[in-house]
């Protein structure tokens, strides 16, 4: 029973990883960049959704109020993400690869200061607000407690895995996506906009990041200025552990990654090792593994 | 060396057809190389016209110059009398498509899914009507995909839709080039090298491609280095020696010409070509 626990525990901080991974993935397969802010577009995320409700709803707890939380964090995180891919990353396109690598550290720090500085109070952790649907008692399923925002936060992951699908394999803009990942000149040379392509991976990842802030927010029921980094990290260790580039890798890597962790706080020294283990296998996987569960891209620049 | 040619065409079989390609005094250079020294050219509609030349002399350099893939040193470029925009994506949506030398499919695509990619920029869809899937962007969908199929049987490829770029044989990857490059609809195909690497049957299937594209009013432009290809398919022909123009002609006119042969046989071929 305490396995099984800890199963579903890990699935569900597994899915959050895996909606943040998809981020990583989807840039980096179209411009071989490491976005290293992207656990910061999570995070702001996060505060777009509590700035939503603390603007317009403050004291509500009715379910109509979280699609409207989710377009606000939607909003925040893909404005941000499209201003970071407009004004730091575009002009280093053809730069060598240290240079949007630092670039992205740095924008990180930026944004991470930013809010701390001036999000009202954000200097430490804020409350995030409740929805009764999804932050009320858990349900118990035999032994087992089965938290609301549990089910809220593989739903999401299910959601936003299948709309991803649709979109790449079944619009003309995902279709450009694949064409521009596999060769930006030709795509070009076969009229497809490869810069606003470019912006709609960032725009995409960005989506899923906000609805893996508003998740966290729910389920931890707290929000913190460097909320992204940890995330993002782990997010980055689950792509690469899929494979990064393959986006069923990237979900695949984050469940992974999530239940291994959860198993470990079981089993192999409690929660302050729990990140140790997980960057042993980033390691092990780095190592031994390069290409990752489900392969695809090899990294060899990361 | 570079003798300025006029283009009155003799026995031009495109007489009293429109212009379409209008390239004139185009100039590339890469700092101190000149790789297209002062290149000419006027193609019109349903006309095949053929660019040969030795190594080195410039002819894929000013197949870039075309397609906006390079801006041109000096000179212009004129499609339907507007001078071509900057940017390869609007170049092609002005009508202008191509082939690669080395083939440049999307390996990992399958043989539709490369075809739709060339419809990209004759498509409206915005990225948020797709996230939403209304009913015009479905439309358009079916649309798109049936083009694409039209497409693949009009190249002799409509049984291979699902096959994976890679995966097809090398003659068939030359095809699925040339459909994809159809799905933008354009007014100018340009052939780098259709034949190369195909074996004589091949060849000759593509040389019937080619005609029919040609007899759907298309203006083509073929490099190739087969010259019976060349010949039995071209109605005029430029040859290129170091990035200049030699000689421009019809078939029989550069077959017979001393300096062609010598160009190919005496050049040298020092120059590097560009991509």
């Amino acid at each position: 029973m305490q396995f099984l626990q800890q199963l579903l525990n890990g699935l569900t901080i597994g899915s959050l990883y895996a909606l943040i991974a998809v981020g990583y993935t989807v840039v980096y397969g179209i411009v071989q960049l490491i976005n290293f802010a992207h656990g910061e577009v999570f995070m702001i995320g996060a505060f777009g959704a509590l700035a939503t409700w603390s603007l317009l709803f403050k004291g509500t707890t009715a379910i109509w109020v979280l699609p409207i939380i989710i377009l606000g964090a939607m909003l925040a995180s893909v404005s941000v993400a499209l201003l970071m891919e407009r004004i730091a990353y575009r002009p280093l396109r053809n730069a060598p690869r240290l240079a949007p690598l630092i670039t992205a550290i740095g924008i990180s720090v930026i944004l991470q200061e930013g809010v701390r500085l001036f999000y009202p109070e954000a200097k430490s952790s804020l409350s995030f607000p409740g929805i009764d649907i999804v932050t009320g008692p858990p349900i118990a399923i035999g032994g087992l407690d089965l938290r609301r925002s549990t089910i809220f936060i593989i739903l999401a992951l299910i959601v936003c895995a299948v709309g991803l699908w649709v979109f790449i394999n079944r619009t003309k803009q995902g279709r450009a996506m694949l064409a521009v990942s596999q060769d930006p000149d030709t795509a070009r040379l076969m009229g497809v906009n490869v810069d606003r392509t470019i912006a709609i991976a960032f725009a995409l990842g960005a989506l899923l990041a906000a609805v893996a802030g508003v998740a966290q927010g729910l389920h931890t029921r707290t929000v913190t200025f460097n909320m992204g980094f940890m995330a993002g990290l782990k997010a980055f260790t689950a792509a690469v552990l899929g494979g990064i580039g393959n986006i069923q890798g990237a979900v695949a890597g984050g469940l992974v990654l999530g239940v291994i962790e959860a198993l470990a706080t079981q089993y192999l020294g409690g929660a302050t090792w729990a990140n140790v283990w997980a960057f042993v296998l980033l390691i092990i996987v780095l190592v031994f593994w390069p290409q990752g569960l489900l392969g695809a891209k090899v990294v060899d620049r990361a | 060396m570079s003798t300025a040619v006029s283009h009155e065409m003799p026995a031009a079989p495109a007489a009293g057809r429109e212009v379409v390609l209008d390239a004139s005094g185009v100039i590339m250079r890469f700092g101190g190389l000149t790789a297209v020294d002062n290149v000419s050219m006027k193609v019109h509609d349903g006309e095949i016209v053929g660019l040969i030349g030795p190594n080195g002399a410039g002819k894929t350099t000013f197949f870039n110059c075309l397609t906006g893939m390079y801006i041109p040193t000096e000179g212009t470029v004129r499609l339907r009398g507007e001078v071509l925009p900057p940017k390869p994506s609007k170049v092609v949506k002005a009508g202008m498509a191509r082939t690669f030398q080395n083939i440049r499919l999307f390996g990992n695509m399958t043989a539709l899914e490369n075809v739709m990619v060339g419809r990209y920029c004759r498509t409206s869809s915005m990225a948020l009507t797709s996230i939403i899937r209304g009913p015009k962007f479905r439309r358009e969908e079916e649309a798109t995909r049936a083009r694409a199929q039209e497409l693949l049987d009009y190249v002799g490829l409509g049984k291979s839709a699902e096959l994976l770029a890679r995966n097809m044989p090398y003659g068939d990857q030359r095809r699925l080039e040339i459909a994809r490059a159809l799905a933008t609809d354009p007014q100018v195909l340009l052939l780098d090298e259709p034949t190369a690497g195909m074996n004589p049957k091949e060849t000759e299937e593509a040389m019937h491609l080619i005609f029919k594209i040609r007899d759907s009013g298309l203006a083509v432009i073929v490099i190739e280095h087969d010259m019976r290809f060349i010949f039995t398919l071209c109605d005029r022909v430029l040859c290129l020696v170091r990035g200049a123009l030699l000689i421009e002609g019809s078939p029989q006119e550069v077959q017979s010409d001393p300096r062609v042969i010598e160009a190919y046989i005496g050049g040298d071929e020092s120059q590097e070509e560009g991509e």
